[in-house]
Protein backbone atom coordinates (compact mmCIF):
# COMPACT_ATOMS: atom_id res chain seq x y z
CA UNK A 1 0.00 0.00 0.00
CA UNK A 2 1.50 3.34 -0.82
CA UNK A 3 1.58 5.96 1.81
CA UNK A 4 -1.23 8.84 1.76
CA UNK A 5 1.22 12.00 0.65
CA UNK A 6 0.14 15.21 2.36
CA UNK A 7 -0.71 16.92 -1.06
CA UNK A 8 -3.60 13.53 -1.39
CA UNK A 9 -4.76 14.78 2.07
CA UNK A 10 -4.83 18.68 1.47
CA UNK A 11 -6.75 18.25 -1.58
CA UNK A 12 -8.80 15.51 -0.02
CA UNK A 13 -10.03 18.13 2.24
CA UNK A 14 -10.47 20.61 0.20
CA UNK A 15 -12.67 18.68 -1.89
CA UNK A 16 -14.67 17.36 0.80
CA UNK A 17 -14.90 20.93 1.91
CA UNK A 18 -16.42 22.14 -0.94
CA UNK A 19 -18.61 19.20 -1.29
CA UNK A 20 -19.95 19.63 2.25
CA UNK A 21 -20.54 23.63 1.46
CA UNK A 22 -22.29 23.44 -2.10
CA UNK A 23 -24.71 20.48 -0.19
CA UNK A 24 -24.98 23.18 2.49
CA UNK A 25 -25.69 25.98 -0.72
CA UNK A 26 -27.92 23.65 -2.42
CA UNK A 27 -30.36 22.79 0.53
CA UNK A 28 -30.45 26.47 1.51
CA UNK A 29 -31.15 27.11 -1.97
CA UNK A 30 -33.99 24.14 -2.27
CA UNK A 31 -35.52 25.73 0.87
CA UNK A 32 -36.21 29.06 -0.69
CA UNK A 33 -37.01 27.78 -4.06
CA UNK A 34 -40.03 25.56 -1.88
CA UNK A 35 -38.39 22.26 -3.42
CA UNK A 36 -38.06 20.56 0.22
CA UNK A 37 -41.16 18.97 1.38
CA UNK A 38 -42.73 18.88 4.87
CA UNK A 39 -41.63 15.47 5.78
CA UNK A 40 -37.95 15.93 4.45
CA UNK A 41 -36.83 14.73 7.94
CA UNK A 42 -37.98 11.35 8.23
CA UNK A 43 -36.16 8.01 7.88
CA UNK A 44 -36.19 8.55 4.20
CA UNK A 45 -36.75 11.95 4.02
CA UNK A 46 -33.48 12.38 1.48
CA UNK A 47 -34.91 10.17 -1.14
CA UNK A 48 -38.41 11.72 -0.97
CA UNK A 49 -36.66 15.60 -1.25
CA UNK A 50 -35.42 14.91 -4.18
CA UNK A 51 -38.13 13.04 -5.85
CA UNK A 52 -40.54 16.29 -4.73
CA UNK A 53 -37.54 18.49 -6.27
CA UNK A 54 -37.03 17.13 -9.15
CA UNK A 55 -40.54 16.57 -10.06
CA UNK A 56 -41.78 20.31 -9.31
CA UNK A 57 -38.27 21.55 -11.76
CA UNK A 58 -39.86 18.97 -14.29
CA UNK A 59 -43.48 18.76 -14.06
CA UNK A 60 -44.44 22.50 -12.31
CA UNK A 61 -46.84 23.41 -15.05
CA UNK A 62 -47.40 20.29 -16.58
CA UNK A 63 -51.02 18.80 -17.41
CA UNK A 64 -52.56 15.86 -16.07
CA UNK A 65 -53.06 13.39 -19.19
CA UNK A 66 -56.86 13.23 -20.61
CA UNK A 67 -58.85 10.80 -22.10
CA UNK A 68 -61.41 10.38 -24.73
CA UNK A 69 -64.98 9.64 -23.40
CA UNK A 70 -64.81 6.41 -24.71
CA UNK A 71 -61.60 5.85 -22.17
CA UNK A 72 -63.89 5.91 -19.44
CA UNK A 73 -64.09 3.03 -17.04
CA UNK A 74 -67.63 1.01 -16.95
CA UNK A 75 -66.61 -0.44 -13.33
CA UNK A 76 -64.88 2.41 -11.32
CA UNK A 77 -63.44 0.58 -7.95
CA UNK A 78 -65.16 3.02 -5.14
CA UNK A 79 -62.75 1.36 -2.27
CA UNK A 80 -63.53 1.45 0.74
CA UNK A 81 -64.21 3.98 3.04
CA UNK A 82 -64.72 3.78 7.39
CA UNK A 83 -68.24 4.46 7.85
CA UNK A 84 -69.22 7.68 8.05
CA UNK A 85 -71.31 7.83 11.12
CA UNK A 86 -74.97 9.21 12.14
CA UNK A 87 -74.33 12.79 10.94
CA UNK A 88 -73.43 12.19 7.93
CA UNK A 89 -76.74 10.36 7.38
CA UNK A 90 -78.49 13.25 8.38
CA UNK A 91 -76.80 15.67 6.22
CA UNK A 92 -77.37 13.18 3.56
CA UNK A 93 -81.20 12.78 4.29
CA UNK A 94 -81.58 16.61 3.51
CA UNK A 95 -79.56 16.64 0.26
CA UNK A 96 -76.52 17.79 1.70
CA UNK A 97 -77.97 21.19 1.63
CA UNK A 98 -76.14 21.96 5.10
CA UNK A 99 -72.73 20.91 3.56
CA UNK A 100 -70.41 23.57 4.28
CA UNK A 101 -66.81 24.04 2.66
CA UNK A 102 -64.96 26.35 5.12
CA UNK A 103 -61.95 28.43 4.03
CA UNK A 104 -59.62 30.24 6.15
CA UNK A 105 -56.04 30.78 7.49
CA UNK A 106 -53.85 32.82 5.54
CA UNK A 107 -57.00 35.01 3.35
CA UNK A 108 -58.29 38.18 3.25
CA UNK A 109 -61.86 36.83 3.86
CA UNK A 110 -62.45 33.73 5.57
CA UNK A 111 -65.74 32.28 3.88
CA UNK A 112 -67.80 29.73 4.17
CA UNK A 113 -69.38 27.63 1.10
CA UNK A 114 -72.59 26.02 0.45
CA UNK A 115 -72.42 23.10 -2.17
CA UNK A 116 -75.09 25.28 -4.24
CA UNK A 117 -72.65 28.37 -4.34
CA UNK A 118 -69.57 25.80 -4.98
CA UNK A 119 -71.86 24.63 -7.93
CA UNK A 120 -72.47 28.24 -9.20
CA UNK A 121 -69.19 29.01 -9.77
CA UNK A 122 -67.35 28.37 -13.00
CA UNK A 123 -67.24 24.74 -13.75
CA UNK A 124 -64.32 22.62 -15.55
CA UNK A 125 -64.27 19.00 -16.60
CA UNK A 126 -61.66 16.41 -17.09
CA UNK A 127 -61.43 13.39 -18.33
CA UNK A 128 -58.87 11.60 -15.89
CA UNK A 129 -57.29 8.79 -13.74
CA UNK A 130 -57.30 7.93 -10.44
CA UNK A 131 -54.43 5.64 -9.44
CA UNK A 132 -54.27 4.41 -6.20
CA UNK A 133 -50.90 3.97 -4.74
CA UNK A 134 -51.33 0.15 -4.42
CA UNK A 135 -51.29 -0.21 -7.92
CA UNK A 136 -55.02 -0.20 -9.73
CA UNK A 137 -56.86 2.70 -11.38
CA UNK A 138 -59.58 3.73 -13.07
CA UNK A 139 -60.28 6.73 -15.42
CA UNK A 140 -63.62 8.90 -14.94
CA UNK A 141 -65.12 12.37 -15.59
CA UNK A 142 -64.80 14.73 -12.50
CA UNK A 143 -66.46 18.26 -12.70
CA UNK A 144 -66.11 20.89 -10.59
CA UNK A 145 -64.39 24.61 -9.62
CA UNK A 146 -60.99 24.66 -9.64
CA UNK A 147 -59.75 25.36 -6.49
CA UNK A 148 -57.82 28.15 -7.91
CA UNK A 149 -61.36 30.29 -8.52
CA UNK A 150 -62.34 29.36 -4.85
CA UNK A 151 -58.72 30.93 -3.44
CA UNK A 152 -58.73 33.73 -5.70
CA UNK A 153 -62.77 34.95 -3.91
CA UNK A 154 -61.21 34.65 -0.61
CA UNK A 155 -58.59 36.98 -1.49
CA UNK A 156 -55.51 34.18 -0.87
CA UNK A 157 -52.54 35.82 1.02
CA UNK A 158 -49.39 36.22 -1.22
CA UNK A 159 -47.34 34.67 1.88
CA UNK A 160 -49.68 31.08 1.36
CA UNK A 161 -47.70 28.05 0.58
CA UNK A 162 -49.83 25.45 1.75
CA UNK A 163 -53.76 24.55 1.52
CA UNK A 164 -54.50 22.57 4.53
CA UNK A 165 -57.67 20.89 3.46
CA UNK A 166 -59.69 18.00 6.12
CA UNK A 167 -62.25 15.80 5.64
CA UNK A 168 -65.41 15.09 7.56
CA UNK A 169 -63.61 11.99 7.84
CA UNK A 170 -61.50 13.69 11.43
CA UNK A 171 -58.21 11.04 10.41
CA UNK A 172 -58.03 11.72 6.99
CA UNK A 173 -56.50 15.69 6.00
CA UNK A 174 -54.01 16.52 3.83
CA UNK A 175 -52.32 19.61 2.25
CA UNK A 176 -50.34 20.48 -1.27
CA UNK A 177 -48.04 23.04 -2.28
CA UNK A 178 -49.40 26.20 -4.18
CA UNK A 179 -48.06 25.11 -6.88
CA UNK A 180 -50.91 22.45 -6.92
CA UNK A 181 -53.54 24.16 -5.49
CA UNK A 182 -53.49 27.16 -8.29
CA UNK A 183 -52.93 24.02 -11.11
CA UNK A 184 -55.46 24.31 -13.51
CA UNK A 185 -56.90 20.88 -13.09
CA UNK A 186 -57.53 20.67 -9.48
CA UNK A 187 -60.51 20.78 -8.27
CA UNK A 188 -63.58 20.43 -5.74
CA UNK A 189 -65.08 18.06 -7.19
CA UNK A 190 -69.15 17.81 -7.03
CA UNK A 191 -70.07 15.51 -10.00
CA UNK A 192 -68.84 12.22 -11.64
CA UNK A 193 -69.79 10.90 -15.12
CA UNK A 194 -71.91 13.61 -15.66
CA UNK A 195 -74.55 12.83 -12.62
CA UNK A 196 -73.71 13.77 -8.82
CA UNK A 197 -70.39 12.39 -7.39
CA UNK A 198 -71.36 9.06 -5.33
CA UNK A 199 -70.73 9.04 -1.91
CA UNK A 200 -68.64 5.92 -2.20
CA UNK A 201 -66.28 8.28 -4.12
CA UNK A 202 -65.96 10.73 -2.32
CA UNK A 203 -69.41 13.09 -2.94
CA UNK A 204 -70.70 15.35 -1.85
CA UNK A 205 -67.58 17.09 -1.70
CA UNK A 206 -63.88 15.67 -3.14
CA UNK A 207 -60.74 17.44 -3.64
CA UNK A 208 -58.79 15.66 -6.99
CA UNK A 209 -55.54 16.79 -7.35
CA UNK A 210 -54.90 14.70 -10.95
CA UNK A 211 -51.23 14.71 -10.73
CA UNK A 212 -51.16 12.71 -7.47
CA UNK A 213 -52.10 9.50 -6.34
CA UNK A 214 -55.43 8.88 -4.67
CA UNK A 215 -54.76 9.42 -1.17
CA UNK A 216 -54.02 12.66 -1.80
CA UNK A 217 -57.39 13.27 -3.18
CA UNK A 218 -59.33 13.71 0.04
CA UNK A 219 -63.31 12.75 0.37
CA UNK A 220 -66.14 14.19 2.40
CA UNK A 221 -63.97 17.20 2.08
CA UNK A 222 -65.29 20.19 4.52
CA UNK A 223 -62.58 23.08 5.23
CA UNK A 224 -59.80 24.25 3.29
CA UNK A 225 -56.85 26.20 5.65
CA UNK A 226 -54.12 28.01 4.02
CA UNK A 227 -50.53 28.58 5.60
CA UNK A 228 -47.18 29.37 5.11
CA UNK A 229 -45.65 26.45 7.30
CA UNK A 230 -46.76 22.81 8.11
CA UNK A 231 -45.20 23.32 11.52
CA UNK A 232 -47.90 23.40 13.09
CA UNK A 233 -50.57 20.96 11.83
CA UNK A 234 -50.38 17.44 13.42
CA UNK A 235 -47.16 16.20 14.04
CA UNK A 236 -45.92 19.14 11.46
CA UNK A 237 -45.17 16.54 8.32
CA UNK A 238 -47.43 17.70 6.45
CA UNK A 239 -50.51 16.27 6.39
CA UNK A 240 -51.72 12.48 7.93
CA UNK A 241 -49.94 10.60 5.41
CA UNK A 242 -46.80 10.67 6.80
CA UNK A 243 -47.71 10.35 10.00
CA UNK A 244 -48.90 7.01 8.96
CA UNK A 245 -45.80 6.06 7.32
CA UNK A 246 -46.74 7.36 3.87
CA UNK A 247 -44.90 10.35 2.00
CA UNK A 248 -46.70 13.65 2.13
CA UNK A 249 -45.73 14.23 -1.88
CA UNK A 250 -47.57 11.44 -3.64
CA UNK A 251 -46.64 12.26 -7.48
CA UNK A 252 -45.33 9.25 -8.11
CA UNK B 1 -6.92 -20.08 -25.17
CA UNK B 2 -8.99 -17.68 -27.15
CA UNK B 3 -9.28 -14.64 -25.15
CA UNK B 4 -5.60 -15.09 -24.63
CA UNK B 5 -4.93 -14.66 -28.66
CA UNK B 6 -7.53 -11.33 -27.48
CA UNK B 7 -5.62 -9.89 -26.10
CA UNK B 8 -2.58 -9.81 -28.70
CA UNK B 9 -5.33 -8.50 -31.01
CA UNK B 10 -5.69 -6.01 -28.85
CA UNK B 11 -2.21 -5.15 -29.30
CA UNK B 12 -1.68 -4.30 -25.40
CA UNK B 13 -1.17 -7.64 -23.94
CA UNK B 14 2.59 -7.33 -23.37
CA UNK B 15 1.45 -3.71 -20.96
CA UNK B 16 -1.22 -5.41 -19.73
CA UNK B 17 0.25 -8.61 -18.86
CA UNK B 18 3.38 -6.59 -17.13
CA UNK B 19 0.87 -4.83 -14.90
CA UNK B 20 -0.88 -7.38 -13.53
CA UNK B 21 2.00 -9.13 -12.66
CA UNK B 22 3.45 -6.30 -10.56
CA UNK B 23 0.01 -6.01 -9.41
CA UNK B 24 -0.37 -2.12 -10.78
CA UNK B 25 -3.50 -3.22 -12.52
CA UNK B 26 -6.35 -4.05 -10.84
CA UNK B 27 -9.02 -6.74 -12.06
CA UNK B 28 -11.76 -4.05 -11.73
CA UNK B 29 -11.04 -0.13 -11.78
CA UNK B 30 -11.94 1.33 -8.63
CA UNK B 31 -15.28 2.72 -9.51
CA UNK B 32 -16.27 -0.05 -11.08
CA UNK B 33 -15.86 -2.03 -7.68
CA UNK B 34 -17.31 0.92 -5.77
CA UNK B 35 -20.60 1.52 -8.17
CA UNK B 36 -21.12 -2.53 -8.25
CA UNK B 37 -21.29 -2.90 -4.49
CA UNK B 38 -23.70 0.68 -4.54
CA UNK B 39 -26.24 -0.68 -7.18
CA UNK B 40 -26.09 -4.09 -5.64
CA UNK B 41 -27.34 -2.33 -2.37
CA UNK B 42 -30.14 -0.40 -4.08
CA UNK B 43 -31.42 -3.32 -5.78
CA UNK B 44 -31.95 -5.45 -3.12
CA UNK B 45 -33.55 -2.47 -1.19
CA UNK B 46 -35.58 -1.79 -4.52
CA UNK B 47 -36.47 -5.61 -4.75
CA UNK B 48 -37.48 -5.96 -0.98
CA UNK B 49 -39.98 -3.32 -1.20
CA UNK B 50 -41.33 -3.53 -4.73
CA UNK B 51 -42.33 -7.24 -3.40
CA UNK B 52 -43.88 -5.38 -0.60
CA UNK B 53 -45.96 -2.56 -2.65
CA UNK B 54 -46.59 -5.66 -5.30
CA UNK B 55 -48.47 -7.78 -2.99
CA UNK B 56 -51.08 -5.15 -2.05
CA UNK B 57 -51.97 -5.45 -5.35
CA UNK B 58 -50.82 -8.82 -6.91
CA UNK B 59 -53.06 -8.34 -10.25
CA UNK B 60 -51.84 -6.81 -13.87
CA UNK B 61 -53.37 -5.27 -16.72
CA UNK B 62 -52.59 -4.16 -20.17
CA UNK B 63 -53.58 -0.87 -21.47
CA UNK B 64 -53.88 2.42 -19.18
CA UNK B 65 -56.41 1.11 -16.34
CA UNK B 66 -57.28 -1.88 -14.47
CA UNK B 67 -58.60 -2.73 -11.06
CA UNK B 68 -60.18 -5.34 -9.18
CA UNK B 69 -63.61 -4.59 -10.99
CA UNK B 70 -61.88 -5.21 -14.00
CA UNK B 71 -60.76 -8.47 -15.75
CA UNK B 72 -57.12 -8.90 -15.60
CA UNK B 73 -54.01 -9.83 -17.59
CA UNK B 74 -52.81 -12.06 -14.71
CA UNK B 75 -52.80 -12.76 -11.17
CA UNK B 76 -50.44 -13.53 -9.12
CA UNK B 77 -51.58 -17.04 -6.24
CA UNK B 78 -49.92 -15.23 -3.52
CA UNK B 79 -52.44 -13.58 -0.43
CA UNK B 80 -51.89 -9.58 -0.91
CA UNK B 81 -52.39 -7.04 1.95
CA UNK B 82 -55.66 -4.95 1.49
CA UNK B 83 -58.53 -7.07 1.71
CA UNK B 84 -60.51 -5.27 -1.15
CA UNK B 85 -58.36 -7.76 -3.14
CA UNK B 86 -59.87 -11.11 -3.94
CA UNK B 87 -57.16 -13.40 -3.95
CA UNK B 88 -58.92 -16.70 -2.49
CA UNK B 89 -56.74 -16.71 0.97
CA UNK B 90 -58.91 -16.08 4.32
CA UNK B 91 -56.17 -13.73 5.32
CA UNK B 92 -54.96 -10.51 4.77
CA UNK B 93 -50.79 -9.58 4.74
CA UNK B 94 -49.63 -6.57 7.20
CA UNK B 95 -49.96 -3.48 5.13
CA UNK B 96 -45.94 -2.32 4.31
CA UNK B 97 -46.50 0.18 1.45
CA UNK B 98 -45.58 3.26 3.56
CA UNK B 99 -41.89 2.92 4.34
CA UNK B 100 -41.72 0.77 1.37
CA UNK B 101 -42.62 3.19 -1.27
CA UNK B 102 -40.07 5.92 0.80
CA UNK B 103 -37.42 3.90 0.08
CA UNK B 104 -38.19 2.17 -3.10
CA UNK B 105 -37.74 5.95 -4.76
CA UNK B 106 -34.44 6.48 -2.49
CA UNK B 107 -32.93 3.43 -3.52
CA UNK B 108 -34.15 4.32 -6.94
CA UNK B 109 -32.49 7.34 -6.74
CA UNK B 110 -28.90 5.53 -5.43
CA UNK B 111 -29.21 3.17 -8.15
CA UNK B 112 -30.05 6.20 -11.02
CA UNK B 113 -26.98 8.65 -9.49
CA UNK B 114 -24.68 5.09 -9.32
CA UNK B 115 -25.28 3.85 -12.77
CA UNK B 116 -25.22 7.83 -14.57
CA UNK B 117 -21.48 7.90 -12.84
CA UNK B 118 -21.05 4.08 -14.13
CA UNK B 119 -21.76 5.34 -17.43
CA UNK B 120 -19.76 8.03 -17.52
CA UNK B 121 -16.88 5.96 -16.73
CA UNK B 122 -17.72 3.55 -19.38
CA UNK B 123 -17.83 5.79 -21.59
CA UNK B 124 -14.82 7.63 -21.03
CA UNK B 125 -12.40 5.02 -19.59
CA UNK B 126 -12.88 2.78 -22.55
CA UNK B 127 -14.43 0.19 -20.00
CA UNK B 128 -17.26 -0.41 -22.43
CA UNK B 129 -14.97 -0.30 -25.70
CA UNK B 130 -12.62 -2.52 -24.15
CA UNK B 131 -14.22 -5.12 -21.56
CA UNK B 132 -18.02 -4.90 -22.70
CA UNK B 133 -17.98 -4.90 -26.46
CA UNK B 134 -17.30 -8.60 -27.73
CA UNK B 135 -13.69 -8.70 -28.91
CA UNK B 136 -13.64 -8.84 -32.96
CA UNK B 137 -12.49 -12.15 -33.05
CA UNK B 138 -15.90 -13.10 -30.82
CA UNK B 139 -18.72 -11.08 -33.36
CA UNK B 140 -19.53 -14.36 -35.20
CA UNK B 141 -22.14 -16.74 -34.26
CA UNK B 142 -18.84 -19.36 -34.26
CA UNK B 143 -17.34 -16.91 -31.09
CA UNK B 144 -20.68 -17.32 -29.68
CA UNK B 145 -21.55 -21.15 -30.23
CA UNK B 146 -18.03 -21.73 -28.62
CA UNK B 147 -18.83 -19.64 -25.63
CA UNK B 148 -22.34 -20.92 -25.27
CA UNK B 149 -20.73 -25.33 -25.41
CA UNK B 150 -18.43 -24.58 -22.54
CA UNK B 151 -21.29 -22.33 -20.62
CA UNK B 152 -23.67 -25.48 -20.86
CA UNK B 153 -20.88 -27.67 -20.31
CA UNK B 154 -20.32 -25.77 -16.77
CA UNK B 155 -16.48 -25.19 -17.84
CA UNK B 156 -14.26 -23.25 -15.24
CA UNK B 157 -13.52 -20.51 -16.35
CA UNK B 158 -9.93 -20.51 -17.93
CA UNK B 159 -7.22 -18.79 -16.10
CA UNK B 160 -7.17 -15.94 -18.07
CA UNK B 161 -10.61 -15.36 -18.13
CA UNK B 162 -10.42 -13.94 -14.23
CA UNK B 163 -8.70 -10.95 -16.07
CA UNK B 164 -11.58 -10.86 -18.91
CA UNK B 165 -15.05 -11.30 -19.94
CA UNK B 166 -16.01 -13.76 -22.44
CA UNK B 167 -18.21 -12.72 -24.65
CA UNK B 168 -21.50 -14.46 -23.50
CA UNK B 169 -20.59 -12.25 -20.12
CA UNK B 170 -20.20 -9.40 -21.96
CA UNK B 171 -23.51 -9.81 -24.03
CA UNK B 172 -25.27 -9.97 -20.78
CA UNK B 173 -23.38 -7.17 -18.98
CA UNK B 174 -24.70 -4.67 -22.25
CA UNK B 175 -28.01 -6.20 -22.14
CA UNK B 176 -28.70 -5.31 -17.92
CA UNK B 177 -26.96 -2.13 -18.28
CA UNK B 178 -28.14 -0.39 -21.70
CA UNK B 179 -31.40 -2.39 -21.77
CA UNK B 180 -32.68 -3.72 -18.44
CA UNK B 181 -32.12 -1.05 -16.71
CA UNK B 182 -33.24 1.88 -18.58
CA UNK B 183 -35.92 0.13 -18.88
CA UNK B 184 -37.21 -0.49 -15.70
CA UNK B 185 -36.36 3.06 -14.70
CA UNK B 186 -38.47 3.72 -17.63
CA UNK B 187 -41.55 2.06 -17.13
CA UNK B 188 -41.05 3.08 -13.08
CA UNK B 189 -41.71 6.75 -13.80
CA UNK B 190 -44.01 6.20 -16.61
CA UNK B 191 -46.45 5.06 -13.71
CA UNK B 192 -45.73 8.32 -12.02
CA UNK B 193 -49.12 10.49 -12.64
CA UNK B 194 -46.71 13.72 -12.55
CA UNK B 195 -44.13 12.74 -14.81
CA UNK B 196 -47.13 11.31 -16.90
CA UNK B 197 -48.60 14.47 -17.50
CA UNK B 198 -45.06 16.03 -18.55
CA UNK B 199 -43.92 13.61 -20.93
CA UNK B 200 -47.32 11.84 -22.24
CA UNK B 201 -45.63 9.99 -24.71
CA UNK B 202 -43.22 7.84 -22.92
CA UNK B 203 -46.79 6.19 -20.87
CA UNK B 204 -48.36 5.91 -24.14
CA UNK B 205 -45.45 3.91 -26.40
CA UNK B 206 -45.78 1.50 -23.35
CA UNK B 207 -49.32 1.01 -24.04
CA UNK B 208 -50.68 2.69 -21.17
CA UNK B 209 -49.81 2.98 -17.25
CA UNK B 210 -51.04 -0.17 -16.64
CA UNK B 211 -49.02 -1.89 -19.25
CA UNK B 212 -45.98 0.06 -17.89
CA UNK B 213 -46.82 -1.00 -14.60
CA UNK B 214 -46.65 -4.81 -16.22
CA UNK B 215 -43.84 -4.72 -17.81
CA UNK B 216 -42.14 -2.82 -14.56
CA UNK B 217 -42.57 -6.05 -13.49
CA UNK B 218 -41.57 -8.58 -15.98
CA UNK B 219 -38.35 -6.57 -16.21
CA UNK B 220 -37.83 -7.37 -12.38
CA UNK B 221 -38.14 -10.34 -12.72
CA UNK B 222 -35.74 -10.69 -15.59
CA UNK B 223 -32.92 -8.89 -13.37
CA UNK B 224 -33.62 -11.19 -10.82
CA UNK B 225 -33.24 -14.01 -13.41
CA UNK B 226 -29.66 -12.45 -14.14
CA UNK B 227 -28.90 -12.18 -10.47
CA UNK B 228 -29.19 -16.02 -9.91
CA UNK B 229 -26.97 -16.63 -13.31
CA UNK B 230 -24.93 -13.63 -11.82
CA UNK B 231 -24.03 -15.66 -8.60
CA UNK B 232 -24.51 -19.03 -10.19
CA UNK B 233 -21.43 -18.28 -12.88
CA UNK B 234 -19.58 -16.75 -10.01
CA UNK B 235 -19.82 -19.40 -7.74
CA UNK B 236 -18.30 -21.79 -10.47
CA UNK B 237 -15.38 -19.63 -10.95
CA UNK B 238 -14.77 -19.70 -7.17
CA UNK B 239 -17.09 -17.34 -5.26
CA UNK B 240 -14.66 -16.19 -2.65
CA UNK B 241 -11.63 -15.35 -5.12
CA UNK B 242 -14.16 -13.47 -7.60
CA UNK B 243 -16.36 -11.65 -4.66
CA UNK B 244 -12.58 -10.61 -3.14
CA UNK B 245 -11.46 -9.63 -6.89
CA UNK B 246 -14.86 -7.03 -7.08
CA UNK B 247 -14.17 -5.72 -3.47
CA UNK B 248 -10.03 -5.35 -3.73
CA UNK B 249 -9.63 -4.99 -7.04
CA UNK B 250 -7.05 -8.17 -7.10
CA UNK B 251 -7.09 -11.42 -9.32
CA UNK B 252 -5.55 -13.74 -7.16
CA UNK B 253 -3.81 -16.05 -9.38
CA UNK B 254 -3.61 -19.58 -8.83
CA UNK B 255 0.43 -19.38 -7.57
CA UNK B 256 -0.68 -16.93 -4.81
CA UNK B 257 -3.39 -18.99 -3.66
CA UNK B 258 -1.24 -21.76 -3.10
Amino acid sequence: MSKISRRKLITTGLAATAGASGLAVAAKLARHYGLVPPDSGVLYGAGETLTYAAQRLLTRHSMAREFSRSQISEKPFANEVAPLGDEFKRLQQVGFAEWRLSVDGMVAQPTSFSLAELRSFPSRSQITFIACEEGWSYIAEWSGAPLSHVLGLVGTLPQARYVVYRSFQSDWWESIDMADALHPQTILTLGMNGGELPIGFGGPLRMRVPRQLGYKNVKYLTRLTLTDSLKHFGKGLGSASPEGGYAWYAGI
Amino acid sequence: MGTGANWEIAGNAGVAARERADGLRPRHAALVRVTHWLITLSFFALLVTGVEILISHPRFYWGEIGNVNTQPLFKLPIPSSRDMVPTGYGYVLPDQNGWSRYLHFEAAWVAVFTGLLYLAFGFFSGHFRRNLLPAPSDRSLKGLAISVARHLRFERPSEEEAWSYNVLQRLTYLFVVFVLFPLIIWTGLAMSPAIEGAFPSAVAVLGGRQSARTIHFFVSIALVLFLFVHIFMVSLAGFWKRVGAMITGRAATKKERV
